[in-house]
């Protein structure tokens, strides 16, 4: 029990989890470097999941988000800002008219289980060379709909993620608006989540309202990255 | 010639003597730094692989989960006033009562908690799944570069050799498990080289479960998974991957157990010593029988 209590201690201490984090960073430079580009596998319609567990929020409780549901998100408009040239706003109608992406992949929760699922969307490197991302620009950052915490002063801290160039451009990433044939349900993020089908899903940002081009996340929430990795979890979600 | 011996006094004098010492050089610095690192990577993976495990305390077989129909699935009941919570383990739709220890236990501060494994199992302590994947990670890498060092250091020095059973061992494997049933080890000569059975335990912890276990940990991975389709095929999916994993992680809890074992029973300090200094003690073979 001793020895257990100072792995506690040693948990909370900066320095040790420092060193713990060193073994992400090799993760991080490893990973791509032996898998390189290569794609997620893909599935067929019979290995789909008949019951898809939705995590993270489910129904966000947001007054603005529930009345885009009530109104079919008829007025939602995708914003894609931040070092870009050309700073741009799309609707559900605009996004769809692009040519579209469908694939079958396995959906992979850093809590250990997967579930396999069909997405249509368009490719987030299309949106990419409309927008034309500055020389600059290192990472896409997603802000969502969902108020997933609160601050200590009661206001609410919404989902926010972020992801690099390379997994940007990766053909599989998309901004899914179908699941399984049908639009994007709310507990599964409608009307826009991204896929990344070679991360785990805390990165796959659901309910997306705004992108941001950016040189460096440190000054969003706690400086991590996005909602989880503000909470301990790594920020390159390869394993 | 034989008259002039004098077997008594030989005996008598012999038995005076302080027993002799036989002392081998068993481990190299190598087998013995990689063992002891080993030791601190196995407690620690499987403790935090616990923590993890503890996220979604479920097994299951093939690409996905199939939620309804786990292979292994720890929970709970709801509780009532008259119905108390009790911790239950479902093993191919079987349910067990394991309140205490699975599914139900004690926290540090003696109250009643819903987890899989107890907090007494898991690093950390608490559920904090996070800190638990930092721990398993980072030790990950340390048993895989050690497990490479000693790997490379068995092929270059032959001691890999010393753990591949003969044929010669295998004809009489039936006579060495009756002797390790009676607790009857060998000694002198015998004593110098590992038996078939610590061969093929050896063997296949070393060269077969902790490659098992590092390769279906990876198939876990979903960037892995699209550099190395071929894991998928391998391990018949990702949760398959995840079962072998932690069934592997028993299997060297297993091994551990009947290892610390064999180490207490035939001669702790002994094998401690070897483990530390090196040397070993081979003792004195038994008198051959009278023909």
């Amino acid at each position: 029990m001793l020895t257990l209590a100072g792995c506690d201690k040693l948990s909370q201490s900066h320095w040790f989890r420092k060193m713990l984090g060193s073994a992400e960073s090799l993760n991080h430079a490893v990973q791509p470097l032996v898998s390189g580009q290569r794609p997620a596998p893909e599935f067929t319609e019979a290995d789909i999941s008949p019951h898809f567990k939705a995590n993270g929020s489910t129904n966000p409780e947001d007054a603005a988000y529930r009345q885009m549901v009530k109104n079919g998100f008829a007025d939602w408009r995708l914003e894609i800002a931040g070092l870009v040239e050309q700073p741009m706003t799309f609707s559900l109608t605009e996004l769809r008219a692009f040519p579209s992406r469908t694939q079958i992949t396995r959906h992979d929760c850093v809590e250990g289980w997967s579930c396999i699922g069909k997405w249509k969307g368009v490719p987030l490197a299309t949106l990419m060379e409309r927008v034309k991302p500055k020389p600059e620009a290192r990472y896409v950052m997603f802000f969502c709909a969902d108020p997933i915490d609160k601050k200590e002063d009661g206001t609410p801290i919404k989902y926010y993620e972020s992801i690099d160039l390379a997994g940007a451009y990766h053909p599989q990433t998309i901004l899914a608006y179908d699941m399984n044939d049908l639009a994007l349900a709310v507990p599964h993020g409608a009307p826009l989540r991204l896929r990344d089908e070679r991360q785990l899903v805390y990165k796959m940002a659901k309910y997306v309202m705004r992108i941001e081009l950016v040189d460096s996340f440190d000054k969003f929430g706690d400086g991590h990255g996005g909602y989880w990795e503000d909470h301990g979890y790594e920020w390159y979600a390869g394993i | 010639m034989s008259t002039q011996i004098d077997t008594g006094g030989f005996t008598e004098a012999r038995l005076k003597q302080p027993k002799p010492r036989h002392l081998i050089y068993r481990h190299s610095a190598i087998v013995r730094v990689t063992h002891w690192i080993n030791v601190l990577c196995l407690t620690i993976l499987l403790m935090s692989g616990l923590q993890i495990f503890n996220a979604h305390p479920a097994l299951y077989w093939g690409p996905k989960s199939t939620f309804n129909d786990p292979i292994l699935e720890i929970g709970a009941t709801e509780g009532s006033k008259d119905n108390p919570a009790r911790g239950i383990t479902t093993i191919f739709g079987h349910d067990f009562d394991t309140t205490g220890v699975l599914g139900l236990s004690k926290n540090g501060d003696g109250e009643w908690t819903e987890r899989g494994f107890p907090e007494w199992a898991t690093i950390p302590g608490p559920q904090w799944l996070a800190m638990g994947r930092r721990w398993h990670f980072f030790f990950a890498w340390l048993f895989v570069i050690n497990g490479l060092v000693y790997a490379a250091s068995a092929l270059i020095s032959g001691h890999f050799w010393a753990l591949v059973p003969t044929p010669e061992e295998f004809k009489h494997i039936g006579r060495t498990i009756w002797d390790h049933l009676r607790f009857h080890f060998p000694k002198g000569e015998e004593a110098k080289r590992y038996n078939v059975l610590q061969k093929l335990a050896y063997f296949g912890v070393i060269f077969v479960a902790g490659p098992l276990v590092v390769l279906a940990g990876l198939t876990m991975s979903p960037r892995i998974d699209a550099g190395f389709p071929v894991l998928l095929h391998l391990f018949d999916g990702r949760q398959s991957a995840r079962t072998i994993h932690f069934l592997c992680a028993f299997a060297f809890l297993a091994f551990v157990a009947i290892h610390l074992f064999m180490v207490l029973i035939s001669g702790a300090w002994n094998n401690l010593r070897s483990m530390i200094t090196g040397r070993y003690d081979i003792g004195e073979a038994d008198e051959p029988h009278a023909k």
